[in-house]
């Protein structure tokens, strides 16, 4: 193996330098500069997210396990993006008393999952996908029961690494189906055809792959578990998490499972409207932002499968485009109620009462987030919706799109709900005014201008779109 | 630059300029500033229209410009206007301008207030001089949901209920759009790359078993926002619990938003299916016509009367779409222009009435001619237009409408112009009552006399608005004319079938 076959690993070898980095640095700080950590940390995965926008080769190694090309670079580098910004709103978390004396640790966690992520990605083998996924979660586990002190923070780590072990075990099953009927793991080997044993085996492996989506059926833990969890991590898990399990699907339906088109379109078309519909009418009678936000990412979850249904470039490139949306639209959401929540300690709907009165900005913040995941337009959301909405008209399920567009007004619902909350309803004693830290005020800031620039800036689609089309 | 550029950056400027202003005279200013300059620029852009046209220049929309935004999707920034888009925004242009000067003293978050309504004006004019449909649908929605707040924040009585009623509605309705659009926009025989382009979608045709699909999705989808039975629910709730700029912006202009929808997307696209199914709907515009002007009578609150009465207009705007002839589709334009001056006057005037009476409720007033002499007289001339008085705009508007129905000769199409005509009379009866009650008689209660007369931005707002009616109603030929010339294409295409 050469050394150039080695530098295609460059996302995954930046982040593994940061780990070791990162633990070298944190031998040197004494007792009272450990919170130096949240700056370095942020640093470098600064570096690493600018490393990863720098042009690269594409081509495999490892024998066809390690596949990158210019898409996948892309999705890392959102997913990055991401996971920077949810590092820069996790700093007034990790300075409070119980953390201070595991702040790294935190950051390791959380980099080791992201090296799942990455591999997940860049997967040319089933069993390279599944090391990838079970890095990505078995670190989100311990990071979802960090609260130690609370009782539901250990319920929900335990909640989390018991359901996820349950859906792997199901994807493996899965697994074993199909390599048992194609003889191989490799994706390059496998050979579909409408075999009975692989129509099962596929399901399996949906499914375990339906758990990290929290789609339908396979979401019940996802309301407990983003409740419970801090905030930082249900944010981590609501964008990064979905989002990489999400874009392997994408990957793997359109190219790997593309002789099983009928059935996956099926399976697609009957969970992505119990998605879209449960996940909207149960986060109609949340009072819990966090829970509120659960079953919102579990709408969004249903709208983005519309854009996969087609299997065609247009769905693809707009799954992405929607994903890179909504990770600006959720996390500046989360960095909110996160803003709030270290400084009131206070999640529910009602606290936010008069909100706008003693904390316009934030409040206009938050209208912004809420509006651009209802999808109202000009903000980036709007554009990720239609392009979902065209995809799914241009495989022709009209139907399927009647339904979507009527939740999108369900949707809106309960998020002018929080807007009422905030602009509309009085408080006797409303959150006073606050600033919270420089980090994550620039989180806020970055998610904002995402939020208003995607949308108006169309090379941002246009690129995605005509990496889509030459994936094909 | 281009003049309708313009026309959507001098609103977006005065918003950005208002982010930045501190004292409710600033914000003032500035808001009345930006949208005196919209109002010239409005009246530049008509005289420039009537100049090109008078110039011999037959292009059947002027001053377009194209920027293409996302060109893998046929999606690009195309406007441009015809006769009928140019006298919608010069609507919008005296009802903005008026409804500043009606909210003038507005002190609760003031500065929140206008930016808000002039993003929902913002949003009108994007909407009538784009021809890309994604565009259109765009500026669309984002007239809409500053409703939520103007109604929620602002506004008075049930309004939290109101607001998201008329937000859920709406937004149901272009819910409808999105399919609808979509549907034209994949179902089209274009060869290559699709298009939004309404003009380039308008030459080439759509299969009818697709049209006959989406047809309905796009007529009710805009027909909501044109109060269309049994979709007007939210109209008398909006309406009542708004304050009194948004009432005026809403039912002046963004009713109006769904005729034009309807005349200029649903039956330009898709003719054979217009042709098809003309009739379910006339049922449901002359259920509208009817119902609004019936329902009106027995109202009491000021607002609710008005509101009802604007489905009652707003129906009859439908009504005439669904005639398909040239006349009839002339009569829906200038019935458009007149309800919405009329509208947006009694919205007007019933904010400084109340403003002084604290009730809206009329058998509570009374002599308001003897105390209020200068506002009494305009809401009698506003009655008056209302209820078709030859002379204002009311009259010429309805009665195009109505010689343009006659002009088909089937059973059905009679009786259902009869029915409609018969609401002229249930309309005399509402505004005479109202008059009667709220203006004549004795004074009702000694502290009237108290009332201070009206002030000088309540005369710029009500003298505007009526010398719009009655430039219409004295002098129509000029605009009819615009609007007949610029209704070539869609006839045109509805005949060809």
């Amino acid at each position: 193996m050469s050394l150039q076959e080695l530098l295609l690993l460059r996302h995954e070898w930046a982040l593994i330098a940061a780990v070791l980095f990162l633990l070298v640095l944190e031998l040197n700080f004494s007792e009272e500069q450990k919170s130096k950590s949240i700056l370095s940390a942020a640093i470098l995965f600064a570096v690493v997210t600018l490393l990863g926008f720098l042009p690269a080769e594409t081509g495999r190694t490892f024998g066809g396990m390690y596949v990158t090309d210019p898409i996948r670079i892309l999705m890392k580098n959102i997913l990055n993006i991401s996971v920077l910004i949810v590092f820069l709103q996790s700093g007034s978390w990790l300075r409070t008393k119980n953390n201070y004396n595991r702040i790294t640790e935190f950051y390791l966690l959380m980099l080791s999952s992201v090296i799942g992520v990455n591999f997940m990605i860049s997967s040319g083998h089933f069993l390279m996908f599944y090391l990838g996924l079970e890095l990505l979660t078995i670190p989100i586990a311990a990071a979802a029961s960090y609260d130690q002190y609370k009782s539901k923070s250990a319920e929900a780590g335990i909640k989390l690494i018991l359901s996820s072990a349950f859906s792997s075990a199901i994807l493996l099953f899965g697994l074993s189906m199909l390599y048992g009927s194609t003889g191989s793991m490799s994706f390059d080997e496998m050979q579909f055809s409408m075999d009975l044993l692989q129509v099962l085996g596929f399901v399996f492996f949906f499914s375990g792959l339906a758990f990290k989506i929290s789609i339908v059926p396979f979401h019940l833990w996802t309301a407990d578990v983003y409740e419970g969890s801090p905030t930082n991590v249900t944010s981590y898990l609501s964008v990064v998490s979905k989002g990489a399990a999400i874009f392997v699907l994408v990957l793997l339906l359109v190219h790997l499972f593309e002789p099983l088109r009928q059935v996956w379109q099926q399976v697609i078309y009957g969970t992505a409207i119990f998605t879209m519909t449960i996940g909207n009418l149960f986060a109609i009678r949340q009072q819990n932002l966090k829970r509120f936000l659960a079953f919102s990412s579990i709408a969004q979850a249903g709208f983005i499968l519309l854009g996969v249904i087609g299997g065609s470039a247009l769905g693809m490139a707009s799954v992405i485009y929607f994903v890179l949306v909504y990770v600006f639209s959720n996390l500046a959401a989360f960095g909110v109620v996160i803003a709030i929540e270290q400084f009131a300690g206070k999640l529910n709907m009602k606290d936010y009462n008069g909100l706008y009165k003693t904390n316009p900005r934030l409040s206009l913040a938050m209208m912004l987030a809420l509006f651009s995941l209802a999808g109202i337009p000009p903000l980036a959301g709007f554009f990720g919706k239609f392009f979902l909405f065209t995809a799914v008209a241009e495989s022709g399920y009209y139907v399927l799109l009647f339904i979507a567009v009527l939740n999108a007004v369900i949707s809106l619902y309960y998020y002018l709900l929080v807007v009422k909350a905030m602009f509309i309803n009085k408080s006797e004693s409303p959150i006073p005014y606050f600033q919270s830290d420089y980090p994550t005020r620039i989180a806020l800031s970055g998610c904002i201008i995402g939020i208003l620039v995607v949308g108006f800036y169309s090379p941002v689609f246009e690129y995605i779109k005509q990496l889509c089309l030459a994936s094909f | 630059m281009n003049i309708l550029i313009s026309h959507i950056a001098v609103p977006t400027l005065t918003t950005l300029a208002l982010m930045f202003a501190s004292t409710q005279k600033q914000v003032r200013t500035i808001a009345a500033g930006g949208m005196t300059i919209q109002l010239i620029q409005s009246l530049v852009l008509l005289y420039l229209f009537l100049q090109e046209r008078a110039g011999g220049n037959d292009a059947a929309v002027l001053f377009t410009q194209s920027f293409a935004w996302y060109p893998s999707l046929g999606i690009s920034f195309d406007i441009g206007v015809d006769g009928i888009a140019v006298a919608m925004i010069l609507l919008t242009s005296i009802v903005i301008f008026t409804g500043i000067f009606a909210s003038w003293e507005v002190d609760k978050l003031y500065k929140e207030f206008f930016i808000s309504l002039i993003v929902l004006a913002t949003g009108v004019y994007g909407f009538f001089v784009s021809l890309d449909l994604f565009v259109l649908f765009l500026f669309f929605e984002l007239a809409v949901i500053p409703m939520y707040l103007l109604i929620g924040i602002w506004g008075s009585g049930p309004k939290e209920y109101a607001a998201m009623k008329l937000t859920l509605m709406l937004m149901g309705g272009s819910a409808l759009l999105v399919v609808g659009i979509l549907g034209v926009y994949f179902t089209s025989d274009i060869e290559g790359v699709r298009t939004f382009n309404i003009l380039v979608l308008g030459q080439h045709h759509i299969p009818v078993e697709m049209q006959r699909i989406f047809f309905p999705m796009l007529f009710i989808g805009f027909g909501v926002i044109g109060a269309l039975f049994p979709f007007h629910t939210w109209s008398p709730d909006g309406h009542s619990s708004a304050p009194t700029a948004v009432s005026m912006l809403h039912a002046g202009v963004l009713m109006k938003l769904g005729g034009y929808g309807c005349l200029k997307v649903a039956i330009f696209l898709l003719p054979e299916a217009a042709h098809e199914m003309s009739w379910i709907f006339l049922v449901l515009t002359g259920i509208s016509v009817i119902y609004g002007a019936l329902a009106t009578v027995v109202q009491t609150d000021l607002k609710y009367i008005n509101a009802y009465s604007s489905v009652s207009h707003c129906g009859l705007v439908l009504f005439a779409i669904l005639m398909l002839n040239k006349t009839a589709y002339t009569g829906a334009v200038l019935q458009m222009i007149s309800h919405g001056l009329m509208t947006a006057l009694f919205f007007a005037l019933i904010g400084m009435l109340y403003s002084r009476t604290k009730t809206r409720i009329i058998t509570e007033m009374g002599g308001l001619m003897k105390v209020l002499p200068f506002l009494s007289v305009c809401y009698v001339i506003g009655g008056l237009a209302s209820l078709g008085l030859p002379g204002l705009s009311g009259f010429v508007a309805e009665m195009t409408i109505f010689v343009g129905a006659f002009e088909h000769e089937d059973l059905f199409h009679r009786v259902a112009t009869i029915i409609a005509v018969s609401s002229i009379v249930v309309t005399a009866v509402y505004i005479l009552r109202v008059v009667g009650l709220l203006l004549m008689g004795p004074v009702r209660n000694e502290t009237y006399h108290n009332f201070p007369k009206a002030k000088w931005f309540e005369k710029i707002a009500t003298v505007s608005l009526i010398i719009g009616i009655l430039v219409i109603g004295l002098t129509p030929l000029w605009l009819s004319d615009m609007i007949r010339e610029s209704l070539g294409m869609i006839v045109d295409k509805l005949v060809l079938k």
